[in-house]
């Protein structure tokens, strides 16, 4: 059961690194975080993750996290192993668990990585660990969330190019909610703005865990990865 | 052991399959043939279980391929047309994943996959990615993951196509051998391979079942026609018309020139199936003196049948 899950799980991520894809993807968001995070810290004298958390890593999901998903779907229908896959004794869910985790190994690794600017501000200066590890986790969720995204698009196409286009556009209008409330009346920029994944990023990143945030990030994951499960063809529905 | 009734699928507004039902025993080695678009892949689609049918039932083992499709799916091991691989993969790793998804206990997974790899010999292409083998070994690897998990059923679509004329006598031999102790449904447009490996033979048209038997109970319903290719040196139009006076003999054609007297002339002699004129031939070559340079005889062929019953194909 779960255990297939892990089964292409594993698969998946030897995939990734086996290719160039995984390496190229952690090296170049390592270089731009590094960058703007060095830039900012030299600029302004202060111990401070919270550009980058605010800003630029949440900016270069946009481009990152499609890149990671484009060609989990699409290439195994161009390919055609998705036929094999589909009538092997394995549920669709299991699929799509399998290679979604994957993906999130693929985000915690880069994260992880990029603990040495924490580490070096803590080396520099006194960093406010419950800040650090509020933003940590709301990067996680979100890019989490902007995965299961992008693993629905890589069902709707066979092409790699228009799977991420399709990921960068909608985790855009996510991304976007919480920019344009200006433009909509009350009632519907409220409603608006609990539907930006900002919004429930600064609340987590603030470091005050609330369950209404998770519950928001986790049904974002929920209901794409029920979407991509629908792309995949499957024998249920006619 | 597999039924398949009233199998109606569409793409679209495209009727690819219409109302189709035949039966595969257990232990039967069923050749399914047809033209291309016919609609052999789309049937072999639904009995995996990789897409749903849009009308009728197909029940394997009497589990029903939608509704236990699980079940189903375990029971059975496939070799999809066209053959999809993991090209970053060696074929140890590949079956091993293989078998992992097929819920092979682990202690298992070395003995089975050496014993794949000495089944379709893989062995020296073991550690190469497969996207670096060539087809035919591809083809191989392609046939081991279907049979690792030792299922009772096998649905082998199109295993050949491709392969060197070496590489698919191997593959026949393989199937034949497998064919003995499986249920098997092959499915191909190769004439001579059905004829070889199987018990059972349907012929698929445009969707709709146009025969269903024996290769012989095929070969006697079909009007086909029995040839006997001569080269006799003589007077070519004496020679001719003695032909064509042998009883039995149906029609009389020249398949090259023959001209003028006591050049060889070769002919092909049509007569009912069945009907073996080789003797004649032979004493009526000697009663007038002539010589006979050549004698075949040629049964009726499958690809007639075949041609016949799928005639309408290219108009």
């Amino acid at each position: 059961m779960f255990a297939n899950a892990l089964t292409f799980a594993q698969k998946e991520l030897r995939s990734f690194f086996n290719s160039p894809v995984a390496y190229v993807i952690l090296t170049l968001f390592l270089l731009i975080c590094g960058w703007f995070f060095a830039a900012g810290l030299f600029l302004v004298g202060q111990a401070d993750m919270r550009d980058l958390f605010s800003s630029i890593i949440p900016i270069a999901y946009l481009f990152f996290i499609p890149a990671i998903t484009m060609r989990l779907i699409s290439e195994e229908k161009k390919s055609g192993t998705l036929e094999l896959l589909v009538t092997l004794p394995v549920r669709d869910a299991e699929i799509i668990l399998g290679k979604y985790l994957a993906t999130l190994g693929l985000l915690a690794s880069a994260l992880v990585l990029s603990f040495a600017y924490p580490m070096t501000l803590a080396w520099l200066g006194d960093p406010d660990g419950g800040a650090l590890v509020g933003g940590y986790l709301g990067l996680f969720l979100m890019g989490a969330g902007y995965l299961a995204i992008g693993l629905f698009t890589s069902g709707l196409t066979q092409n790699q190019i228009v799977a991420f286009i399709s990921g960068f556009m909608l985790i855009f209008v996510f991304f976007m909610l919480d920019k344009v409330l200006v433009f909509f009346p009350g009632p519907v920029a409220t409603v608006l703005e609990y539907l930006s994944v900002s919004y429930h990023f600064e609340n987590i990143a603030r470091g005050v865990v609330d369950t209404r945030d998770l519950i928001y990030y986790l049904s974002m994951i929920v209901v794409f990865l029920f979407l991509a499960m629908r792309t995949m063809e499957s024998r249920r529905w006619r | 052991m597999i039924e398949v009734k009233n199998l109606t699928r569409n793409y679209g507004p495209t009727k690819a399959v219409v109302s189709v039902s035949f039966t595969v025993n257990t232990g039967e080695v069923l050749g399914f043939l047809g033209p291309n678009g016919a609609g052999k892949t789309t049937t072999m689609k639904v009995i995996t279980g990789f897409m749903p049918p849009t009308d009728g039932q197909v029940l394997v083992d009497n589990l029903d391929v939608v509704e236990q499709s699980l079940e189903v799916r375990r029971k059975i091991g496939y070799l999809p047309e066209n053959n999809p691989l993991y090209h970053d993969m060696n074929p140890l790793e590949y079956l091993t994943f293989c078998q992992r998804l097929r819920g092979v206990p682990s202690s298992e997974h070395t003995p089975r996959n050496r014993r794949m790899v000495e089944m379709c010999g893989l062995s020296e292409v073991l550690k190469k990615d497969i996207g670096e083998l060539s087809k035919g070994y591809r083809q191989r690897v392609g046939l081991a993951q279907a049979m690792v998990h030792d299922p009772d059923i096998l649905i082998l679509d199109e295993p050949t196509v491709g392969l060197d004329p070496n590489q698919i006598v191997e593959i026949r031999a393989l199937i034949k051998e497998l064919g003995r102790a499986k249920t098997l449904i092959l499915c191909t447009h190769i004439l001579s391979e059905v004829e070889v490996a199987c018990d059972r033979v349907l012929i698929i048209n445009r969707g709709k079942i146009a025969a269903d038997g024996t290769p012989d109970s095929l070969r006697a319903a079909a009007s086909g026609r029995d040839r006997l290719f001569v080269e006799i040196r003589g007077p070519a139009d004496a020679v001719r018309a003695s032909l064509e006076a042998l009883s039995g003999a149906v029609r009389v054609a020249a398949p090259s020139d023959g001209s003028g007297d006591d050049v060889a002339g070769r002919f092909v002699i049509e007569s009912a199936s069945g009907k073996d004129l080789r003797e004649p031939v032979f004493n009526l070559v000697r009663d007038n003196g002539w010589t006979l340079l050549e004698l075949r005889r040629e049964v009726v062929r499958f690809e007639d049948i075949f041609r016949q019953l799928t005639a309408d194909e290219m108009k």
